[in-house]
Parts: C-alpha cells; structure tokens; sequence
C-alpha cells in the first residue's frame, strides 16, 4: 500500500544492542542508498525501542505514521529496498507494521520510557517537543519541600534493588540542614539481566539530567555524580555530549532555568566491580579510594560523599521524577498495586525468543511476562528456570511463575525483584553450576569486608564441587547449608547476605541437579 | 588499538590534569590505562606523591578493580561475558572455543601477542548474548563461528602491522 505523502525520515538506532548486531553496518548501507537520491529522506539515528528481537529495527516515517521493518540485516536491504522501503511498503516479510501498533509495545505502560527510542537522543528540541524538562519547569517554581512532598506522595520506591521509599531519602537530606550536598545517580547497573539504565542514559539521557537537577532542587544539592560502570562506554559517550548541550542550553550550570540556583553535573566511570554498585562502597569509590562497603549508619544522606548529605539513587528513581513532577504524583501512584506504586521496568534477558524492555504496572505475574512478552525460550526447548533481580536473586521453578511482580509479593516466596532483570534458562541448564557460579561470583566481587562472604564464598565453591564429584554428598550438602547459613547471618551487606539465595534456590527446588554426577549427564 | 609507551612526563601529564579533582585517583586510573592501555609500576610513585598517599594505598586501589591492569596487553583486549544471561545463551561453550582457539586462559595474551582474553560480568547486552567487547564495540549473539572471524581479524592485523 502506498501512503499519500513521501516518506521524510528513516530510523537507524544508535543503541548497543542495535549495535550489537549491526545496526552501523545497515546505516552506512542506506546513507549510501540515500546519496544517490534527489531527494533524499534525513537518516536520523535514533535509541532503541528496547525491542531487542527485533534488532537492527529500522523505522520509515510516512503519512501514516511510522513503519517498522526488523529485523535486518545488511543482506536483506536490497530486497527492502525493492519491495519500496523508502516508501513505507508494507508488504515485506520482515515488515511489522506501525511501530506503535507492534503487541509488545502496544501492550506496555511506559511513563519512564515513553519517549525512549523516537528521536535522536541528544537532540534538545526533541526532548523538549515530547513533554522534556516540563516537570523540571514545575519544580523551579515550587519550593524544596513542595517537590519533596510530590515524590513522597508518588508512592515512588528505589528501582536499585532495595526499594526504599525516595520521598523519605530525599526529606532526610533536605532536613540536613545547610551547606553542601550532593546527588549521586547509581548508574552502576551491575545486574545480569539488566539493561534499563543502559537504555535511559544511551537513549534518553535529558531524562536522568533533568531528574537529578530536579533532585538538586528539591535538597538544595548544587553538584551531582553519575557513577557509571566502565562497561558502558556508549553511555559514557552519549551523557558527557547530553551534559554540555544541557549546560549551553542553561538546563544545568550556574542558573538553572533562570531560577538563580546553581547544579552541575559530572560523569564518573567506575572500573569493573560489582560492590561498588552498593551505595557505600560507590561513594568510597567516588571518593577514590577501594570500593569497601561502609557500616551504616551514619546513612549515606546524613554522611555520604566526602562526608556531606547525600542523595544516592538509582537512574530508574530519578528518572521516574520528571514525570512525577510533569503529571503529579496522582497519576503514578494511579498505576500499581499495593505498596508498589508506578511501573515495573521489566527486563527479559537469557534465553529468551523476545528480548527487550517491559515496562509495566505492577501486579502482573511473572508467567505473563515471559509467556506473553517473553515468548518462552530462544532454543525452543522447555525453559526450566527463571532468575530474577540479578545475580543475588533466586532460580524459580514452575511453581513459582504465578507470582505477582511486586516487591511484597516476590518477598513472601523468598525472592527479589531487584533492578528487574529476568533471566531465562532452558532444561539444557545445569543447575549444579548455576549454584557454583552464584559462589564464585561472590569470591570474585566481595569487598572483603567480611570472613564469611570473603571466604565462605571460596569455601562455597570447594563444597559444590566436591557435592557434584560424589564426595560424601549428604555431610557436604550439610556442609553448604551451615555455609549459607553463615553468610546470610554475618554479612554486612547484600553481596555475602544474598548470594546463598541462588544457592539456596538450587538445592531446594533443583537438587537432582546437584546430585553426584549430574554435571555429566547428556 | 593503539597505545603510547609510558614516559615519566606522560605520567606527570596526567597527574597534573587531575589532581585537583575531588576523588581524583580513578579519573586518574582511567587517564592512564586509556593511554597505554595499562597502568605501569613507575607511575605508583609520583601519583602517590601528588595524592598524598602512600604507594601502597594507590597500589591496593589499582589491585581492587578488575578494570585495571598493571600489564601491557596484546594489541586488542576481547571481553567475554561471563555473567547469567549470558551462560543461558551459550557463553560458556563460547568461553571454552575461544580459550582453545586463543590457547589462553584468562587474563592472558595470545602467543602472537594479538588478543589479551578478559572475562567481563555484564555488558548490559543481556538479551541478546553471548555478549563481547573488543575496544569500545560490543557484539551481541556471537556464536563460535562468529567469533572465530572476530579473532581472525584481529589476528591477522597484527600480521599485516608487524610483517
Ligand atoms: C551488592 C550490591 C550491588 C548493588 N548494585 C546496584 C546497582 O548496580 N545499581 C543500583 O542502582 N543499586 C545497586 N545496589 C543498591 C544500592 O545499594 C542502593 O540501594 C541504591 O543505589 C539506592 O538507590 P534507589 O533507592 O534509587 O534504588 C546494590 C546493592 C548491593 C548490596
Ligand atoms: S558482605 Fe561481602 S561485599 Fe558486603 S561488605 Fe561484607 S565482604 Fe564486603
Ligand atoms: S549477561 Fe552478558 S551482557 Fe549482560
């Protein structure tokens, strides 16, 4: 079908994953198309839409609206381009159709996200034509308190792994009195699985700017810190360009806005270990120094960076502000259920058919995740386990697939939602290395702090090892419950308190895969 | 990639332009290993002086990430991701190709001084893993085959730089 007006833009992402599997092979590819055109349509490289499986995604822009094909590879443009792609022909086997009509889009509640993926993401104008820096505008003219109590009233709860109340995080620093404060965004995303700050930073990043400004006001903090994982260096790249746009435009600087208050932003990169994604050990860290986990209190917003008041928050949190602030706390708590207000950012990982990000309402179940989005597994074999919350979080079996997707919910079954990464596994897994693995991870990334996550961790792994060769299995599986006993009572934080929950996880609802000689099956 | 010999004015280069910042040392780290691609024993010293610390604290914040090494790598790093979603998707049987292939285990630099093998947990491409990174690029669903034609052209680059 053709549409009446000519088609004026195509979308080529610029995202790691769309990268990933060549998405700057397609653009170079179509630039050189476009070259030879009289008339050519703009090549715009956008973010991703965070539907992964579809990735490399091109978009058409026509009349109609825009078109999605994906995904493509650089062999199959001749042929999209024959069957009139720069039209926005519809009938081509990888063509999906308009983009806001694809089910996995269509079918999400995205506040945090609803602008990830159209435009250009270091384009201002773009930003501010889809509703950008509007709640940054509202904050400006409402005291410290007032912006306080609207992110109280979201209901809006950490999205690093904790959920803790934000409201109150921020009430107790802008309590602290005068002097200076800080805003530290967690864009540590150590998580496997996990990907959304990723996607907000590479594709969005005005968002997380204008959420930390409005935090600055909010506490009266008048610098701020992302710590961003080493690992992301297109994050790294796209936030420093956002940053000095954002500072000419005067969204950042000496006068925000014309408000007369000061905020400025820096980006600092961390350097490949898992416990500075802890709030303490990120501000050591920052600070310069080894990344030890620090005995609270004195809380991070009575003592953080170089001593001072100091709001840490994950990019979810902050990124969930503006919105707040734009629409009121009204309309985010209006999502949700329970205590679990706003949305859950989902994020369908492993081996999985549909890869992607889902942002949803809390409350529906964990199955409808990865059945209805998710569509089960790549391999097509029967999926076996899911771990959710990273890699402190536990393999849930079959059972436990009806669970609602809200912190209190995934709590009562000995679970965690974490940051939302949901891993899937096929019956190809073997569990018995699943648990060494949650053991050794812990080894490598402890701070050290503490006897039993340093070395019951390296003692975890010995015992699992010894469990699989058949040495006397049942004192060993004693063994390894004492062990993890240990950690969770004397640990000092998350990493030694929660990798036995893996563990734990294996043995309880996959012991025949510990059994002696499971790991040579097949 | 390319990177430069340290020289003890190289060294003072990248003091002078961070010392002044609150939490300077790993900017600093950073500088340093970007520029040649590790962080050399002779640079402890001097970044101790001006940091007012002693050797032995810089060197335990050097030794504490995994990001930093005190080596020279090969002419390309490869990080192989060896974190959950990955594992799900077939990372270790890739872990295990490229180990043979490269005849290296990890942490080391193949013979012809082409690829030094890293391990990495998580490169936020979890969807669609087995992930890698060579330099700044990522690679998503890289299958054996695909990473047999990765390493090859890194290989044979050196070749081409060194013949
Ligand atoms: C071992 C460990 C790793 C963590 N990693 C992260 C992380 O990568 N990103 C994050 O935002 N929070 C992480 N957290 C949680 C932080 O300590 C902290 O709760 C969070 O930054 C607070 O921000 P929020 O209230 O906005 O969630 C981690 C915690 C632990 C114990
Ligand atoms: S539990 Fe482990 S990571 Fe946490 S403080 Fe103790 S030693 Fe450090
Ligand atoms: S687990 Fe490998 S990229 Fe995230």
């Amino acid at each position: 079908m053709m549409s009446g007006k000519a088609m004026t833009r195509i979308y080529v992402p610029s995202e790691t994953t769309a990268l990933s599997l060549g998405a700057d092979e397609i653009a170079s590819d179509i630039s050189a198309v476009l070259a030879s055109l009289e008339q050519p349509p703009e090549l715009v490289r956008n973010g991703s839409r965070g539907l992964f499986w579809l990735e490399p995604m091109i978009e058409v822009e026509t009349g109609a609206g825009r078109i999605a094909y994906g995904p493509v590879t650089p062999e199959d443009l001749p042929g999209l381009l024959e069957a009139g792609l720069l039209e926005g022909a519809q009938d081509h086997p990888l063509c999906l159709g308009p983009t806001e009509e694809i089910p996995y889009l269509a079918q999400q509640q995205r506040l945090t996200f609803s602008r990830i993926g159209v435009a250009d993401p270091l384009s201002l104008s773009a930003y501010e034509a889809g509703g950008g820096f509007a709640g940054l505008r509202r904050a400006v003219a409402l005291s410290p308190q007032a912006i306080v109590q609207q992110v109280t009233e979201s209901g809006l709860r950490g999205r690093g792994g904790a959920a803790f109340p934000t409201g109150i995080k921020w009430q107790t620093v802008l309590d602290a009195g005068a002097g200076q404060k800080y805003i530290v965004c967690n864009a540590d995303e150590g998580d496997s699985g996990t990907f959304a700050d990723r996607l907000v930073m590479e594709c969005d990043p005005y968002l997380l700017i204008e959420g930390m400004v409005i935090a600055g006001l909010a506490v009266g903090a008048t610098e701020g810190y992302i710590y961003l994982r080493s690992e992301y260096p297109l994050a790294l790249h796209r936030l420093n360009a956002a940053i000095e746009r954002a500072v000419e435009a005067g969204y950042l600087g000496a006068d925000v806005c014309g408000s007369g208050r000061a905020f400025a932003l820096e980006v600092r990169l961390g350097a490949g270990a898992y416990i500075c994604g802890e709030e303490t050990a990120l501000l050591d860290s920052l600070e310069g120094k080894r990344g030890m986990v620090r005995v609270k209190p004195p809380l991070p917003a009575i003592e953080g960076f170089l001593g001072r008041p100091t709001v840490v928050n994950n990019v979810l949190s902050l990124a969930a502000v503006p919105y707040i602030l734009e629409r009121g706390p009204e309309a985010y708590a209006a999502c949700g259920q329970g205590r679990s207000r706003g949305t859950l950012t989902a994020q369908l990982a492993g081996n999985v058919e549909r890869g992607g990000l889902v942002e949803l309402a809390f409350g529906v179940t964990l199955r409808q995740l990865i059945e209805d989005f998710g569509g089960g597994t790549l391999s097509g074999r029967p999926l076996k386990a899911v771990q959710v919350g990273g890699p402190l979080g536990a393999y849930l079996p079959e059972s436990l697939w009806d669970t609602p997707l809200d912190y209190e919910a995934f709590a009562e079954v000995g679970a965690m939602l974490g940051h939302g990464g949901v891993v899937l596994f096929d019956d190809s897994v073997d569990m018995g290395e699943q648990a060494r693995f949650a053991m050794e991870f812990c080894a490598v990334e402890s701070c050290g702090k503490c006897t039993p996550c340093r070395i019951g961790s390296t003692r975890g792994v010995e015992v699992i090892d010894r469990i699989r060769a058949g040495e006397s299995p049942e004192a060993n599986l004693e063994l390894l419950e004492d062990l993890c006993t240990t950690m969770i009572d004397g640990s000092l934080c998350a990493m030694g308190g929660m990798t036995p929950f893996p563990v734990q996880s294996v043995t309880r609802h996959f012991a025949d895969d510990l059994a002696p000689g499971a790991a040579r099956r097949d | 990639m390319t990177f430069t010999s340290p020289t003890d004015a190289r060294v003072q280069q990248h003091i002078a332009a961070h010392r002044e910042r609150p939490g300077a040392l790993l900017p600093l780290l950073h500088a340093l290993q970007d520029d040649f691609g590790f962080i050399p024993e002779s640079a402890l010293a001097p970044i101790a002086g001006a940091l007012s610390q002693t050797v032995a604290e810089v060197a335990g914040v050097v030794s504490f990430y995994h990001h930093f090494r005190r080596t020279p790598p090969g002419d390309a790093v490869l990080q192989l991701c060896r974190a959950e979603a990955c594992q799900a998707a077939g990372a270790r049987a890739l872990e295990a190709h490229v180990k043979q292939r490269l005849g290296v285990d990890y942490h080391q630099t193949s013979a012809d001084g082409a690829v030094t093998l890293e391990p990495v947990y998580c490169l936020g491409n979890c969807a669609c893993g087995p992930s890698v990174r060579i330099g700044d690029r990522v690679y998503g669903r890289v299958s054996p085959e695909r990473a047999d034609q990765l390493l090859d052209d890194l290989q044979t680059q050196v070749v081409e730089v060194r013949g």
